[in-house]
């Protein structure tokens, strides 16, 4: 097995409060391998953006208290000082925003901020950096190049703007490229041609790609494996038919049960998760997602699982056995589907 | 943008001549007295009245008067461009008391707004930047005692302690820079630049750090930061940028407001600018004095009104396409 | 075919009842204005441009489309919030397009909305009990004394804890606060609810709560619903028929299954296939239409088929002389489209 390019060992990310510590992230590992594209799959709360946050040093040790190990190409980067961790981030792993409405700054022509990021990175003439940007803008699909660059944001279409982002984004080359909610605020059509995009772009610049996202839709067609999580930890990973036709956690159960597809014929009840996602400053006890469980035993409120294989690389956290879990499974959760 | 200065030149034209047309209203149709009666001064005689009278037309139909009206400040009078007539309390022509007046306060207008500037805006930024810190702390506290200490108090006390007590300024008054010299001149200028300076720049203090938070919170920072630029770039090139935006256009209207008069610093420091003389010629019921100064007001407010617009659209390329 | 038939046409199950709400040849232009004194008119935003629709009671039709459809514009106009530019407007067999001041309000009672946004659309001066309970003292329904109860009675029914009344909506989560918009809307037992992308802003796991109470409630009070989103999956769920919205105009309309096995309209094709299907095996068998471009503006519509320029389908010169009206395909589905896709599901697994 090659070397992975990412590697994130026991992260815990906890900011202090007025109200408490809030644990965005409370003990999460992973691996990231070159050419591959992990999905990160949660609901608001459930610190799949803070993780990767911390990754790119958007939050610091200024912020929040923060232990572990990122290992990128088996550098820590949070033991790298933060002039070195600049030059990393930007460059050699990229990140882009939900909203594109909002991620560019509206004062500057687009040109110039794709010009800009260039030429943080890389000893350029501001010339060549405008050259190398319009070049981005075509590679991204956007038709006239040279005339949009000289246009501010604001005179671009919310699909033409996250195109731009990402433009932005892959101008240097970066071995990975965080994408977090890149198509929740765009229209449906235009989100298939951003992930398409993405995939298309991804294979060019032989990168890795994070998909960070609410909607599993996205993460079924486009990821290789799919880490799913909750209250600041990954409740369950696995590659894509794993997690979908072999879910191994009540909460992907209860996540895959809520969500309409276009495929069911349409009265079927949907199976919402009751209760709300918990506080992340009282997080409950043992496994923070037993009281929404409708499996909970008494373990679940004392002790907090381990992410354990299931099979291959497969693995989940949850105190329910192997055969408990395939039972449930085959008898509850698909008869409902 | 064009066809936005255009449009904003075109309503600044509109306004001036209906500052023009209601000054006209307050000055000589609405006071229940002849208005002929009110020009000539404190003591009127009716040889007085009758020359006012003449002097200012009073006796031709209203349009008329209306017309030499705008005639006069548009184009200028007997005494020389812009026509600021007459005074018949002082017997002489406005126009050269006036615009002395005007560069007294210009004088201490400007140098406030120097001094505000460079003390406001700086430390509104630094605050910014260390939220919550010792030095936050000190210059919000400072800047709130600032912006609740008037002139009228801060003033004297000045006077009292650095010139009374310390005798390290000198006194109150005016020593123009022509005839005694740069130094004089100054020292004389500083405290009442610092006295008005104060003021403003505990506003601006607050005002630059509350944008520049706000600012700093935006999704586009954060863009910003995820290119890898360095720290220094992403809050002076796309946060002070953003956030200095209503900054500007504040300044613009605070020093077009200020240059019609600070007539309580004028007063306190003794300094003949255009404030004073406004009290002055209330006082003494010199009325045309009076509307000149009030048309003065009237205009620097106008046009400090459409250079800031013109300045926005410049700063925020969202604006000229409105 | 005529208005009325293809209307018909569009909905045989109702084929002996009378629609609750008749939409006819409804337009929403907004002016655009340029001019440097005095402005003046020089364009329209064709938000809405000439919809038929029937809505009929008990039943959920559900509007889809993307950005600049219309879709919201229309339910804004449907329930008098905006003024119609053209077209009208019937409410149980009543006129009301032109309605205004007392006999409007008359007519709103029967007709609420819950908002997309739950953080914006809650006052956060007033209390919650002070929110759903504003209906009543607007419309003086229930004496003063009676309020209280009764919008505790309504808090119940939606999930909420009764004894919250006081509280303020800072002090609920997203999907309470749906919920207390939802509450708002029932305490006049309208007839008919507007929801204009009520679940858009909220968790997957607090969609389904939310969506389920809604179904709950439409059966227990016979409600009728006109519900808008742009998520397909969610409003195929939901309704009875959906209506596909293109630049103004409503381009297909079918039951939910059949828009789904059967799409004929292209536009709607591209929007199955744009969907992502939360199953890898069936994501990999699905036709892909992918659409160029971006959605083009209202303001200036392309000619003849507004959807000709990014229609994989289309053939000039026709598609770009003469616009297509809506006309009947399978039970129950109309499509306004002059090459429409043969019968195929946009998910071929190869059995039907």
């Amino acid at each position: 097995m090659p070397e992975p390019l990412l590697e994130v060992r026991d992260l815990k990310v906890h900011f202090p409060t007025e109200d408490g510590l809030v644990k965005a992230v409370d003990g999460v590992s992973f691996t990231l391998q070159p050419g591959e594209t992990l999905g990160v799959v949660g609901e608001s709360g459930s610190g799949k953006s803070v993780t990767f946050l911390t990754v790119m040093g958007l939050v610091t040790t200024d912020q929040a208290v923060i232990e572990g190990e990122v290992l990128f190409r088996g550098q820590d980067l949070l033991k790298l000082p933060k002039d070195e961790m600049r030059n990393i981030r930007g460059s050699k792993i990229s990140m882009i925003f939900q909203d594109p409405m909002t991620s560019l700054h509206p004062f500057y022509k687009v040109g110039y901020q794709i010009a800009e990021a260039i030429r943080t990175h890389q000893q350029v003439s501001k010339h060549e950096a405008h050259d190398q940007a319009v070049e981005m803008l075509r590679k991204v699909g956007i038709p006239k190049p040279e005339e949009r660059a000289s246009q501010y944001p604001h005179e671009f279409s919310g699909g033409m703007r996250q195109r731009a982002m990402i433009g932005m984004a892959l101008s240097l080359n970066p071995d990975m490229l965080v994408a977090d909610e890149p198509t929740t605020a765009l229209d449906v059509t235009v989100q298939a041609q951003i992930l398409d995009l993405i995939d298309r772009l991804k294979a060019e610049f032989n990168a890795s790609v994070v998909v960070i996202t609410h909607d599993l839709g996205v993460v079924a067609e486009h990821c290789d494996d799919i880490q799913v999580m909750y209250a600041g930890k990954i409740v369950e990973f696995g590659n894509r038919r794993d997690i979908y036709y072999g879910p191994h956690h009540p909460y992907t159960w209860g996540l895959l049960g809520s969500i309409s597809r276009l495929d069911s014929t349409s009265k079927e009840r949907l199976q919402p998760i009751k209760g709300l996602p918990p506080s992340l400053i009282f997080v409950p006890p043992g496994c923070a997602f037993h009281p929404r469980c409708p499996y909970a035993f008494d373990r679940c409120r004392t002790d907090v699982p381990e992410l354990l294989p299931v099979d291959g690389h497969h693995a989940s956290a949850c105190h329910l056995s192997l055969a408990d879990k395939e039972r449930i499974f085959q008898e509850e959760v698909m008869v409902r589907r | 943008m064009g066809r936005y200065i255009v449009r904003r030149l075109l309503w600044v034209v509109f306004v001036l001549f209906v500052i023009t047309l209601i000054t006209f209203l307050i000055f000589f149709v609405m006071p229940p007295t002849d208005p002929a009666i009110n020009f000539a001064g404190r003591q009127p005689t009716t040889e007085l009245v009758a020359e006012v009278r003449h002097q200012f037309g009073l006796d031709k139909p209203l349009v008329v008067q209306i017309g030499l009206f705008y005639k006069r400040i548009f184009f200028g009078d007997e005494y020389g461009w812009p026509g600021m007539g007459f005074s018949f309390v002082t017997r002489s022509a406005l126009k050269p008391i006036i615009l002395g007046r005007l560069s007294v306060t210009m004088q201490l207008a400007l140098g406030a707004a120097m001094m505000w500037v460079l003390l406001g805006i700086p430390t509104g930024i630094l605050s910014a930047l260390r939220p919550r810190s010792i030095f936050d702390r000190l210059a919000m506290g400072f800047a709130l005692i600032g912006v609740s200490a008037p002139v009228f108090f801060l003033g004297p006390l000045f006077l009292y302690l650095f010139w009374y007590k310390l005798r390290l300024a000198p006194g109150s008054g005016y020593y123009s820079i022509g005839q005694y010299g740069l130094g004089t001149w100054a020292s004389h200028f500083i405290m009442p630049w610092i006295v008005l300076a104060l003021l403003y720049a505990a506003f601006y203090a607050r005002m630059t750090r509350a944008n520049l938070i706000e600012t700093m919170g935006q999704d586009y920072i954060r863009t910003a930061r995820a290119k890898g630029l360095p720290e220094r770039r992403v809050v002076f090139k796309h946060g002070l940028r953003a956030s200095l935006t209503p900054v500007v256009t504040m300044f613009g209207l605070d020093l077009g407001a200020l240059l019609g008069g600070a007539f309580i610093t004028e007063t306190v420091f003794n300094l003949p600018g255009i404030g004073a003389y406004a009290i002055k010629s209330v006082a003494s019921g010199d009325l045309y004095a009076i509307l000149d100064v009030t048309i003065i007001a009237g205009f620097f407010i106008t046009f400090a009104n459409l250079v800031v617009d013109v300045v926005y659209a410049f700063l925020d390329p969202r604006v000229r396409y409105s | 075919m005529s208005v009325e038939a293809t209307q018909r046409a569009a909905a045989p199950l109702w084929e002996t009842r009378e629609p609750l709400v008749r939409l006819r040849g409804v337009k929403k232009y907004f002016p655009i204005t340029r001019g440097i004194i005095f402005q003046k008119r020089v364009g329209n935003v064709h938000a809405v441009d000439g919809v038929d629709l029937d809505v009929f009671p008990g039943e959920t039709v559900g509007l889809v489309g993307e950005t600049g459809c219309g879709k919201s514009t229309l339910a804004r106009v449907t329930m008098r919030l905006y003024d119609a530019t053209d077209g009208t407007i019937e409410f149980e067999g009543e006129d009301i397009t032109n309605l205004s001041g007392r006999a409007l309000r008359e007519r709103r009672r029967h007709m609420q909305m819950i908002f997309q946004d739950p953080f914006a659309s809650l006052n956060p001066r007033k209390t919650v009990g002070s929110i759903i309970g504003a209906p009543y003292r607007l419309h003086g329904t229930v004496p003063r004394n009676r309020v209280k109860p009764e919008v505790q009675h309504l808090m119940e029914l939606v999930g909420l804890n009764p004894e919250h009344y006081n509280r303020y909506p800072h002090e609920f989560s997203g999907g309470q606060r749906q919920r207390i918009g939802v509450a708002r809307s029932l305490a006049l037992h309208p007839k008919l609810i507007v929801c204009d992308e009520p679940v858009s802003a909220l968790d997957v796991s607090i969609q389904a709560q939310i969506l389920n109470l809604l179904e709950d409630l439409q059966e227990e009070f016979n409600l009728t619903y006109l519900f808008i989103a742009h998520d397909l999956s969610v409003v195929k769920h939901v309704s009875d028929r959906v209506a596909v919205m293109y630049l103004g105009k409503i381009v297909e309309m079918a039951p939910g299954d059949t828009l789904y096995k059967n799409p004929k309209h292209p536009y709607t094709g591209a929007l199955l296939s744009a969907v992502p299907i939360p199953d890898p095996d069936l994501a990999e068998h699905k036709r892909r239409i992918i659409l160029e471009g971006d959605v083009p503006s209202p303001i200036d519509p392309p000619s003849g088929c507004r959807f000709h320029p990014r229609c994989p389908n289309a053939q000039l010169p026709r598609c770009k002389d003469e616009e297509p009206v809506l006309r009947p395909f399978h039970p129950g589905q109309i499509a306004a489209c002059h090459y429409p896709l043969e019968d195929r599901a946009v998910i071929d697994t190869g059995s039907s």
